[in-house]
């Protein structure tokens, strides 16, 4: 039977504070989950959920409190485990006084490679993450966009089967943004497996094959990303414009939100099609007709709100 | 060991680039304002006078080096997040640590180098000529590079789990005791009891044995170093470095990052 890429057990991380780091705080609840062999998988939630925490567990940089997780089949604990492994931290930074070029050679001797492999793989991944020009650089000339980009590049310089992004489109540009996106579909088109974390769903959307939903330390949920957030749909927009006004449109117009010349109107399933009718017997041109999915950040506060009225219950109940 | 010796390399390089050696200036400003002045303020002694400064200014220089930076080895790479990305390729805690150490060692044996070399030329300046009893001031050299090693793996310990500040307070303080440590082992008050002797003895073999690296007087003087004490002084610099470098290793290896 194939080993899943990523197979996380009842994993747990408390976090220490207060005076002499007496009281602790569970920053992830016994997480259980997989990812799948040569999958996107979206690792979803809002900040403080406890995705940095996972993945950071992942990588070795922090140490569970209980539970198990396995790379390719090997134990975190594992140094052979990181051969496998690409990781781009949040936010990373990098040694600023030294340029592109000497950081990606810096962190390919840690893989073992050849010093000529070496001049070959760091060309190749300045070029892929569109720093050809820049490489010889130092990093504290360059743009916070940039250092993503070297981020990024030391990640995949290696090779590795599996690729762990934390946050990887933070503070990048529109342009920056798909060129990640890119990479992470070459990525995909190449068989290996890419676990990224974001609170942006349509960055999910249009990347993962899954998506895991983290609140409070809480997986609440893993699946196709429509399956997750969809299951919510909150109705039908049409998007509208009305030649001129008339007394009959008044009590449509009411319903409506008004953006330079269109019109939006939020119906029900139920109410669609009657709508479009009163809408043509008026003369309406119906620009477009869309489902109305619940947002990702009406998803998290409906679960964070379920999870306060869980809590005010128990508190309540006394137990 | 060659993932360490990565680390080390940029360790070097980092030192480099942050200018760390600009105090061989210093050094040769120094040199050379002596071997032009000590003619004229000590007539007979120059050749001691010179020894003697440029020992000492080597030692004051290599310390001030090891703890500043050592206390920083990797508490800024924590801090500035630098360790994240490393420590996700497969290298050990241990090699980075080991790495640290060794680069930062490299590059205080470089400067000190270079600053025995300067003090030469200061001398032959003085002198016209070097003489054989003039390579007494190489094991002295020595001896200081040996103490730096400890010092920069104490510093290094305490840099795995405080902040900087409190890192130099604790090396520094160390330091100082172990210049005292002959003091504590004949401590015999009459007023102590034999418990507070007891302790201090106990504590005068823990405490590393700065004393006994100091040669300076001898080397200004031109006398001869025991070949039994380099044999000693190297010996017990590599112990209790490694004991020091394991003890980080194993406060590290544990070392939840933030």
């Amino acid at each position: 039977m194939p080993v899943a890429a990523i197979e996380i057990d009842n994993l747990t991380k408390d976090y220490p504070y207060g005076f002499l780091h007496l009281k602790k705080k569970r920053s992830l609840e016994g997480l259980t989950m997989q990812v799948e062999n040569g999958e996107v998988f979206g690792f979803l939630g809002p900040n403080g959920a406890g995705k940095s925490t996972t993945i950071k567990l992942l990588v070795g940089l922090i140490f569970p409190e209980a539970g198990t997780a396995r790379i390719l089949g090997k134990p975190i604990t594992d140094i052979e485990m990181h051969r496998d492994i690409g990781y781009l931290p949040e936010q990373p930074y990098f040694y600023d006084y030294l340029t592109a070029t000497e950081v990606l050679d810096y962190f390919a001797r840690f893989h073992g490679l050849t010093a000529a492999d070496r001049s070959e793989r760091v060309t190749r991944m300045l070029n892929k993450v569109g720093l050809e020009t820049a490489g010889k650089i130092q990093l504290r000339k360059y743009s916070k966009g940039m250092l993503q980009r070297v981020g990024l590049a030391q990640a995949i310089l290696h090779e590795p089967r599996v690729v762990i992004l934390d946050e990887p489109m933070s503070g990048l540009d529109p342009i920056g943004r798909r060129e990640v996106r890119d990479i992470i579909l070459e990525l995909k088109r190449e068989g290996r497996t890419v676990m990224f974390s974001t609170h942006i769903l349509s960055d999910a959307e249009m990347l993962c094959d899954r998506v895991g939903v983290i609140v409070g330390g809480k997986l609440r949920g893993v699946g196709a990303p429509a399956e997750i957030v969809g299951m919510r749909a909150q109705g039908m927009e049409i998007l509208f414009e009305l030649p001129g006004s008339s007394p009959s449109a008044a009590a449509i117009i009411a319903k409506a939100t008004k953006t330079g010349d269109r019109y939006r109107m939020q119906v029900s399933e139920e109410e669609l099609y009657a709508s479009l009718e009163q809408l043509r017997g008026l003369g309406a041109k119906i620009l477009s007709v869309a489902q109305v999915k619940e947002s990702l950040e009406e998803y998290f506060m409906h679960l964070i709100e379920a999870d306060r009225a869980q809590g005010a219950a128990v508190e309540v109940s006394g137990k | 060991m060659r993932r360490a010796g990565a680390v080390a390399l940029n360790t070097f390089r980092e030192a480099v680039r942050d200018r760390v050696l600009y105090n061989l200036v210093f050094f040769a400003l120094l040199m050379m304002a002596a071997a032009i002045l000590v003619g004229q303020i000590s007539i007979g002694i120059e050749e001691i006078v010179i020894k003697s400064l440029g020992l000492s200014a080597i030692s004051v220089i290599g310390l001030l080096i090891s703890v500043f930076i050592g206390v920083g080895l990797v508490y800024k790479e924590m801090d500035k997040r630098t360790l994240y990305a490393l420590l996700a390729t497969p290298v050990r805690r241990w090699e980075f640590l080991l790495g640290k150490f060794g680069g930062l060692v490299l590059t205080l044996a470089v400067n000190t180098l270079a600053m025995a070399a300067g003090l030469f030329a200061a001398l032959l300046y003085v002198k016209s000529h070097l003489e054989r009893t003039d390579a007494v001031l190489l094991i002295a050299v020595y001896f200081i590079l040996l103490k730096l090693m400890l010092v920069v793996a104490l510093a290094l310990l305490f840099s795995c789990y405080t902040t900087p500040l409190l890192a130099i307070l604790y090396t520094s303080a160390l330091y100082i005791a172990g210049l005292f440590v002959e003091e504590l082992r004949t401590f015999h008050l009459a007023t102590a009891s034999p418990a507070m002797v007891a302790l201090l003895k106990g504590l005068s073999y823990l405490l590393p044995n700065f004393e006994n690296f100091n040669v300076m007087a001898a080397a200004a003087h031109g006398r001869a170093i025991p070949t039994a004490l380099i044999l000693q002084n190297t010996a017990y610099a590599a112990i209790y470095c490694a004991i020091v470098l394991l003890i980080a290793a194993a406060v590290f290896s544990r070392r939840n990052l933030k």
